[in-house]
């Protein structure tokens, strides 16, 4: 029933000395909500950077829907429906939020090489645009510019660039890192709200998130697996209290 | 539930307007009211296409380069040695030199898929000086630093012979300009377009949205280099001559200047970049022969600091939404 899309298999980063990722093995399912969770430094954005293409690994294959792509440069990765948001907004700052959503809806269907089209003139382009726009809440700041949007829409905005992509499976990188209290609730309603057979790996240092939305929970340490479960699994496991140790009443069991 | 786009807005910025039929107009009547400055007018034409060429580039996708020159070059050599040796019509000098310029674009554009700024800053100087001391070296073929001399052109057409005034000649760069300043607005306002801007606003976002960076480098690159053979083609072909100094350093450092007076990023920025560069080299250096640069780098000084937003009209045309 359940079927592997995402597969690491001994993934190993190596900087000079420092081994950031340590034969790391993580398999998601169709449908997955997985959380990848762990201390600062525990490499889970060096992980996301291995699996997207931004790095390459120093060891390790990586399958995406039964097909290597480990040599796979990050923008064909990207064509086969791995997608991921970033830690640090990553936008287009020239751009208002529609230029950016018609650019990348453009991109995804296959027509960010039309030179001769007007951008926009695609009417199936613009209702997917207008869907994304209502769905993350930015339909009436969709014509201001990207850099002058407070930051809560620009997370948005963020998470919305990636859902255009189409992706199957998403890899959010602690999507709500800095929102404010008011605008947290949109984007953990959007987060919930995500169609249900893309597959999810959420890298979270909000516990509440990470157990109201994971069904599987890995925990990385220096670089590598420390266990991997379900959430009562995992706030139950005396070894990943350890290493939250202090932060242990966030772990609610 | 949601509301629909209004279609009064950006996707018109793309649309051509009243008031800019009325200045290519007003710009294709100077040769006509004003012979005495035909000759002028027709420079102001290829310097432009020219800095339009460099927008695409530095502009709309930000790849620093300091050698444009050598696509200008180069298409000016070439147009000129194929009028000399092979063929005096002009347009098919014209399509010669672009389509050599377009190659030698392709050939360079490996050189900036990689680096920084500075790494592509120094790698297209290096191209330019590369192509000028052939160009001085192989003076059999280009006279060295004599230049190409008695390059005789035919009627443009078959019908309209170039004048000692330059009206054919401003109205043959005239027609070029509009040509492919039309055409580099559709690439500009097309998907295509704004994925060049997406590499340039954030190459690793692009990246991580599916388009494939060292591609579109390597195509604008690639179709500038065409755009600015063109721009060195009709320059040879009017001024019957090519010499060393359309690859010289001031060539590519000058549509820096003018695409900073007009502002990047947008097509006009290069035109009338290039209208005010010329007026003010023009008035200043009848002027004061000998001191035009100290004047012309005060207000370059002056435009920076003060910044262009304030004093050039690019804003107050962008803010109306009437923005190439």
């Amino acid at each position: 029933m359940s079927e592997t899309v995402l597969q690491a298999q001994g993934l190993v980063k190596r900087f000079g000395g420092i081994t950031a990722t340590d034969h790391v093995n993580l398999s998601l399912q169709r449908g997955a909500r997985h959380a990848l969770i762990g201390p600062n430094g525990a490499g889970k954005t060096t992980l996301i950077n291995l699996l997207t293409g931004v790095l390459a690994p120093t060891e390790g294959r990586i399958a995406l829907l039964g097909r290597d792509i480990s040599d796979l440069p990050a923008h064909a990765r990207v064509a086969r429906g791995l997608v991921r948001t970033f830690q640090i907004n990553q936008l287009f700052a020239s751009m208002s939020p529609l230029q950016t959503l018609a650019m990348v809806v453009s991109q995804q269907r296959g027509l960010g090489g039309r030179w001769w089209q007007r951008l926009g003139q695609d009417a199936a382009v613009m209702a997917r645009c207008e869907a994304l726009l209502a769905l993350f809440r930015l339909t009436e700041v969709m014509h201001q510019n990207t850099a002058a949007l407070p930051y809560g829409k620009r997370r948005l905005l963020e998470m919305a660039i990636a859902l255009a992509c189409e992706p199957k499976v998403l890899l959010l990188d602690e999507p709500v890192a800095g929102v404010p209290a008011g605008e947290r609730e949109e984007l953990l309603h959007t987060v919930a709200n995500l169609p249900a057979d893309v597959s999810v790996l959420l890298i979270e240092h909000d516990m509440d998130l990470v157990f109201e939305f994971a069904r599987r929970i890995t925990v990385l340490v220096n670089g590598a697996v420390l266990t991997e479960g379900t959430p009562e699994q995992i706030a139950r496991d005396p070894q990943v209290k350890a290493v939250y140790l202090g932060h242990g009443e966030e772990l609610r069991a | 539930m949601s509301t629909p786009v209004s279609p009064s807005d950006w996707r018109a910025a793309g649309r051509w307007r009243w008031p800019e039929g009325l200045l290519w107009l007003l710009a294709f009547a100077l040769p006509a009211l004003w012979p005495g400055h035909a000759l002028i007018v027709n420079e102001i034409a290829i310097v432009a296409l020219f800095a339009v060429s460099l927008d695409l580039v530095l502009g709309y996708t930000g790849i620093v380069t300091l050698g444009h020159a050598a696509f200008l070059g180069f298409g000016a050599y070439c147009a000129a040695l194929f009028a000399k040796h092979i063929h005096p019509d002009p347009v098919l000098g014209l399509a010669v030199g672009v389509v050599a310029a377009t190659l030698l674009g392709a050939l360079c554009s490996l050189t900036i898929l990689r680096g920084s700024d500075l790494t592509r800053l120094m790698v297209t100087l290096g191209v330019a000086l590369l192509l000028l001391e052939l160009a001085n070296k192989l003076d059999g073929l280009t006279g060295g630093s004599d230049g190409l001399q008695g390059v005789v052109m035919g009627p443009v057409l078959g019908r309209f012979e170039f004048d000692l005034y330059g009206q054919t000649a401003a109205w043959y760069s005239l027609s070029v300009l509009l040509l492919l300043f039309a055409l580099a607005r559709r690439w500009v306002h097309s998907p295509w377009g704004a994925t060049l801007m997406a590499v340039r606003d954030n190459p690793l976002r692009a990246a991580a949205i599916g388009i494939s960076v060292p591609q579109r480098l390597a195509a604008v690159y690639t179709l500038a280099a065409g755009v600015a053979g063109a721009a060195g083609a009709l320059l040879a072909q009017t001024t019957g001559f090519a010499s060393l100094d359309v690859f010289a350093l001031e060539r590519s450092a000058d549509a820096v200047l003018m695409l900073v007076i007009g502002g990047v990023g947008w097509l006009y920025g290069g035109v009338l970049g290039a209208v005010v560069f010329k007026l003010l080299h023009d008035l200043i250096s009848a002027w004061t022969p000998q001191y035009w640069t100290f004047w012309m780098g005060l207000f370059l000084v002056v435009l920076m600091l003060v910044g262009r937003e304030r004093l050039s009209p690019a804003r107050w045309w962008r803010a109306r939404g009437e923005g190439a």
